[in-house]
């Protein structure tokens, strides 16, 4: 509970003091980034730097602040930065799951 | 919002749950990180980091009379009866709201609150404004916060220190007979907590 900032920028979303996902794939994403540096694959300091950039670019694209999609940004670059993950099986993954949701999601 | 951007968000976040995803699926893939993981450390952040542990400890409070008693008179070891406690809640302290007295907690100091209750301070509490108001003009304070307070209803100020740290039991609110704790536990907010408001209403 000490990394996670509660104020400013990089404070996750939180309703009544709890944290707040308006997705499930938030929730995971979240879950997903706090396993991933609990088994110390990235430091905090790392993680929080790529963070803070997501937000700005967030932010000069002025785009809808979303602070989940900057989260997943922040992993991404941090697991390449550590080269625990290539740029192009990241990008082949990511294909194959947005063709996955697709199918399962039809609207 | 229009039809269009409707389909213009959900393809957007469409393409975030992949993008989520395919992260996940790599690292599971990898054996960096575990699927049981993921979920256990989420459950504990949403479980922690909020006030709920505070709220089953109230709605329990509300329940039991002989637990309520318990609780007012050595709050450290009712709550760890519900297994809460440790580090910033060892000398915790409990005051009840009635319809003759509020309470209100602050920590004039810097920001002692009782973690393991109340999960992660707001950032108003931490505040020089709050810290420095409270105690000078409680019922303004609370007015802010959209809690107004007769005349007739004493308000006495509690300031937290690392020794002695506060937590406020907020009202039963009316309507409530025959709710289960569980539904109770909902209507305690850290605000009615910290005392900057009641109970919610059922």
């Amino acid at each position: 509970v000490n990394e996670l900032p509660t104020d400013g920028r990089t404070a996750p979303p939180r309703v009544n003091g709890g944290l707040v996902f308006e997705a499930l794939w938030e929730r995971n994403v979240f879950g997903v980034a706090m396993a991933a540096f609990e088994k110390r694959l990235f430091s905090w300091r790392a993680f929080q730097a790529r963070l803070i950039e997501a937000i700005d670019a967030h932010e000069r694209a002025g785009a809808a602040f979303h602070y989940y999609a900057c989260w997943a940004s922040a992993l991404e670059r941090v697991l390449l930065d550590a080269e625990l993950v290539g740029e192009e099986e990241l990008a082949q993954a990511t294909r194959e799951h947005e063709a996955l949701f697709a199918h399962r999601l039809p609207r | 919002l229009s039809h269009d951007d409707h389909d213009h968000d959900h393809d957007h976040d469409h393409g975030l749950a992949a993008r989520a995803a395919a992260i996940e699926a790599l690292l599971v893939e990898k054996g960096l990180v575990q699927r049981e993981d993921i979920d256990r450390i989420v459950r504990h952040y949403e479980t922690n980091l909020g006030p709920l542990n505070g709220a089953k400890v109230v709605a329990h409070a509300w329940a039991s009379t002989q637990y309520k008693k318990r609780l007012l008179e050595h709050a450290t070891s009712a709550i760890a009866e519900l297994g809460f406690g440790g580090h910033q809640a060892e000398h915790l302290v409990v005051v009840e709201n009635t319809k003759d007295v509020h309470n209100l907690v602050v920590c004039t100091l810097c920001s002692c609150y009782p973690w393991p209750v109340l999960g992660l301070p707001p950032s108003w509490y931490k505040s020089p404004a709050y810290r420095a108001r409270a105690v000078k003009e409680p019922r303004k304070v609370m007015a802010e916060f959209g809690l107004l307070l007769g005349d007739e209803v004493e308000v006495r100020v509690w300031d937290s220190s690392a020794d002695i740290r506060y937590m406020v039991m907020p009202e039963r609110p009316q309507g409530t007979d025959g709710m289960d704790e569980e539904a109770l536990a909902k209507l305690v907010t850290r605000d009615s907590m910290i005392g900057v408001a009641k109970a919610s209403p059922p």
